[in-house]
């Protein structure tokens, strides 16, 4: 670790277990999928088989007459929503759209689109009665490549959709249909004169599959409806009041009539963001009278979620002899799914973010295509855009025959300098990172073996703000009570629980933390972002000085001695020395039993929406070698470096690095979509969609650089997304050391690597 | 009921107990623990064996639960995730899950112990390399493995 002016915790970077471990090592932590209530039916749905289609009929009456089923829902039972703009915290939702999406209108615009939903008393009666649903669609052309639905020629999914141009000196986009839904430019500095200044020009253009964020746990969403008019959802999101806000504004009734239950959630990497079953569930339960369980097939899960963007991106890069940057433009088109609103506008800011390049441009379009809708997946956008960046440097770095790491630190990013939209840069450990990166005995060591090669690539991502709220309450014997609501997806109960207690000079497990539901906490934000431990960690910053503040006064009173005379040191109070020259002191624990007596127990809540969180960056290095006869790439050794502020706990800080790294070399060589000529994905299952496994990888080590955020009261940056972002590059650029082979795609598959190695006839 | 479903008394021995409930012909064993039992430790993740969340020990042998039907199995041994712990505590790889942070969301944990639990009676000393063949049959996506893989080996270390 590098060195830092840290100062001294006492439970900030230790590695405690976790307050939720045992509930889940022994089976009994609550899943969404783990409900049951009394009376409680099965809901399932019914999916196009068509990539693009009119739905011409749809009969569900021999459904409804099965005996067992006690309730049928289509499109027809949605209000009519009017366009609007939901923001999510990752990502935004038009209503409408959002309705179209849970049950199809008029069309169905994806293999997969969901129809109608049933709800029956087991789920073999509800699969019985999708068999009953009677659809008769007329097929239209579609499309699925980003690029050919760009052109005036494509199918048109929306007849409405006209391209919004915010782009300086664009003109207007004509009035026709389109599936370009944006084209958005960002601009610094005069483009044109900054590549007459360069030396070197180098263009390069790239395509990335559609990657799924793979979460071991499907979808569910379960609902009952009280005949009061109250709705109660139980379900496993990133969201409980994202969820709220959504069912208020598809359902059409006040967010103060839902309740949403957070369950534990299975994973979701951005992808538990949008709902799907929730609101299908509340309407099958307003009609049946009864509670109503749903979760999603897998392969429903691969058809109808929310993958990441397919994507197109182009990047030119003028530089000089020397190396220094002197322009970049890139061009990138980012498939949204069957509706506007792909993460383009983050991968634009995203893309040279680790450089400071006074001339710049980055063009996104946001384009719709006959594939599910995309969402967030872990630093929505920017894989994709910063893979391209990071491989064209590369190739940069040979032209110019510098050291791929000294080129990189040549132009890198610092306190001070403009990022993508002009404004500087606050404290960042670009540098450091970099400079961590090319000194790390990896790095620096020899590499043996035939078709071994090394890579590395760097990544950046913001890190989110949002809000997160909190409400903690003294016991009787000297310990907190912690009620939040932003779930915990790895570890966010052990980092609030860690903060507030070093707040309070106690030990984690003087901390009893919750996860409650929408009605029993402020508003939080999702769990999503990067922004979690950030926020919460002012939150717990204040819920601790307020405790603070009402035990000093309490202990005033006890003692007799003015409120001002009494301080907080290591997790007692401490008053001036009493009459006898006694020194006047109480434990947190000796205090707290007397609270009753002084005026009753203390309860505080806080609410944190503070923007100052701490950008992130990484940097990759991986190791490799290409079996010739196969195609396959073992990876040898990877090591992953990140600035992350503060480690509030080092263990699970490393796992998310771990993890997110190891999604990243899943998109590097194995996963995508695969779809037929028919507009069918042919791979929506785990064993086709081939995530990586215990034995495709080695350990993947970890150095945390600590640069503390200033605007955090422990120094936190935020840590899940980043570590997605380098992998791809790295590994391309590692088989081109392997290899001489550059590569232009991810995945580069065993089918992608025997193509450019088997002698073509 | 309806007339495509017909039902059946299922009686198995599960985590030590006997037990008896009504479940269905087309049940799997995974839903038949999950809704019919309300044991709820073993996990859907896939329902094709792609994934390993649903895994069990049928009479001490590691099966995908969502692959065998519960009509198959009736009268065997089966142990879920819920079985692992003692009176007296966590089982030892339990405890060392916990210790190294080998798991994030969690969803993935009760097949991996269960996994490993089978792995360790049938070698108690697994290298590295074993432990991750082993394990390929289980997803986890949030970890990367790392942590599990360390886990299993200091479970190993602990045991004589
Ligand atoms: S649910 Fe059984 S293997 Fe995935
Ligand atoms: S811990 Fe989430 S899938 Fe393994």
């Amino acid at each position: 670790m590098v060195a830092t002016d840290k100062p001294a915790y006492k439970v900030v970077g230790t590695r405690p277990v976790r307050p939720d471990g045992t509930d889940k090592v022994t089976g009994r932590a609550e899943y969404g999928a783990d409900l049951r209530l009394d009376g409680m039916l099965y809901g399932a749905v019914l999916r196009s088989p068509h990539a693009h289609a009119r739905i011409t009929r749809l009969d569900t009456s021999k459904a409804e007459a099965l005996p067992g089923v006690l309730a049928v829902a289509t499109n027809a039972d949605f209000p009519r929503v009017a366009s609007g703009n939901l923001n999510l915290g990752e990502g935004t939702a038009n209503p409408m759209w959002l309705v179209d999406n849970l049950l199809a209108g008029e069309k169905v615009l994806y293999h997969g689109h969901a129809v109608a939903a049933v709800a029956a008393i087991d789920q073999h009666v509800a699969e019985d009665a999708l068999a009953l649903i009677e659809v008769e669609y007329e097929v239209l052309p579609f499309v699925i490549d980003v690029r050919e639905a760009m052109l005036e020629t494509a199918p048109i999914l929306h007849d409405d959709l006209r391209t919004a141009v915010r782009a300086a000196g664009v003109a207007p986009a004509p009035d026709r249909p389109t599936n370009v839904a944006t084209h958005l430019r960002l601009e610094k500095g005069d483009l044109d004169a900054g590549f007459a200044e360069a030396d070197v020009v180098i263009e390069r253009e790239f395509e990335t599959s559609m990657f799924h964020q793979g979460y071991i746990e499907p979808q569910n969403g379960s609902a009952f409806w009280n005949q009061d008019g109250n709705l109660t959802v139980w379900t496993s999101v990133q969201g409980s009041f994202a969820t709220r806000d959504q069912l208020s504004a598809v359902l059409q009734i006040p967010v103060s009539r839902i309740k949403v239950v957070p369950m534990e959630i299975g994973g979701g990497f951005g992808g538990k963001i949008n709902v799907y079953l929730e609101p299908l569930a509340a309407i099958l339960s307003r009609k049946s009278k009864r509670p109503v369980k749903m979760w999603m097939t897998r392969e429903a899960v691969f058809q109808a979620t929310g993958p990441t963007s397919a994507t197109y991106c182009r990047v030119k890069i003028g530089a000089k002899r020397d190396g220094t940057f002197t322009a970049a433009h890139a061009y990138l088109a980012y498939e949204a799914g069957a509706y506007p609103g792909s993460p383009v506008g983050a991968g634009a800011q995203c893309a040279f973010a680790p450089y400071n390049i006074a001339n710049q441009v980055v063009d996104g379009f946001d384009v719709v295509v006959n594939g599910p809708k995309t969402s967030a997946y872990r630093a929505p956008g920017a894989p994709a855009s910063e893979y391209a960046v990071e491989a064209t440097i590369n190739e940069l770095a040979e032209m110019l025959q510098i050291d791929a790491m000294d080129l990189r630190l040549k132009n890198a990013s610092r306190e001070g300098t403009a990022n993508a939209v002009g404004a500087p840069w606050p404290t960042i450990g670009a540098e450091a990172v970099m400079n961590a990166v090319k000194n790390h005995p990896h790095y620096t060591s020899e590499l043996h073996g035939d078709d071994v090669g090394r890579g590395v690539a760097l990544g950046f991502w913001f890190n989110g703000g949002m809000e997160s709220s909190g409400t903690a309450t003294v016991t009787a014997d000297g310990r907190v009570s912690l009620n939040m609501g932003t779930v915990d997806i790895g570890g966010s109960r052990a980092s609030h629980a860690m903060q507030l207690a070093e707040v309070l000079g106690l030990e984690m497990d003087d901390i009893n933390a919750h996860i409650v539901d929408t009605d029993s906490t402020g508003y939080n934000g999702v769990t999503g972002g990067s922004r979690v431990t950030f926020q919460g960690g002012w939150v717990m910053h204040d819920l601790g000085m307020a405790i603070r503040q009402q035990l000093q006064e309490r202990a005033a009173g006890l003692w007799d001695v003015a409120a001002d005379a009494v301080t907080y040191d290591d997790g007692s109070v401490v008053g001036p020395d009493d009459a006898d020259g006694q020194p006047r002191r109480m434990s947190f624990k000796e205090i707290a039993s007397k609270l009753s007596n002084s005026g009753g127990m203390i309860t505080v809540s806080a609410t944190s929406k503070r923007n100052t969180q701490g950008p992130a960056f990484a940097g990759h290095i991986v190791d490799l070698q290409v079996d010739r006869d196969t195609g396959k790439v073992t990876i040898l050794r990877y090591t992953a470096i990140q600035d992350v502020g503060t480690a509030i706990h080092p263990s699970y800080v490393e796992g998310q690095i771990q993890g997110g790294a190891v999604q990243g070399i899943g998109m590097a060589l194995n996963e995508e979509y695969v779809y037929d000529d028919q507009g069918r994905l042919r791979n929506s299952t785990f064993l086709d969609y081939r995530m990586p496994v215990a034995n495709d990888l080695p350990m993947i080590d970890v150095q945390l650089i600590e640069v503390p955020n200033p605007g955090h009261p422990f120094g936190v940056r935020g840590v899940g997304e980043v570590p997605i972002v380098p992998p791809q590059a790295a590994i391309r650029n590692a088989l081109y050391d392997a290899l001489g082979v550059n590569f232009y795609q991810t995945p580069v598959s065993p089918r992608v690597i025997l193509d450019e190695l088997l002698p073509k006839d | 009921m309806t007339t495509t479903s017909s039902s059946f008394i299922f009686s198995a021995t599960i985590n030590g107990e006997q037990r008896e409930f009504l479940a269905d012909e087309r049940d799997s064993l995974l839903e038949a623990l999950r809704e019919r039992a309300g044991i709820r430790g073993p996990k859907e993740g896939c329902n094709n064996g792609n994934c390993g969340a649903c895994a069990v020990l049928l009479n001490g042998v590691l099966v995908n639960s969502c692959c065998v039907m519960a009509a198959e199995v009736t009268g065997e041994q089966i142990t879920t995730v819920e079985g692992l712990a003692t009176p007296e505590g966590l089982a030892p790889l339990q405890q060392c899950f916990l210790e190294e942070a080998a798991l994030q969301c969690g969803i993935c944990t009760p097949g991996f112990l269960i996994a490993s639990t089978a792995l360790l009676a049938e070698n108690p000393h697994p290298t590295e390399e074993e432990t991750r063949f082993w394990l390929a049959g289980n997803l986890c996506r949030c970890t990367g493995y790392d942590k599990i893989i360390r886990a299993v080996l200091k479970a190993a270390d602990q045991t004589a």
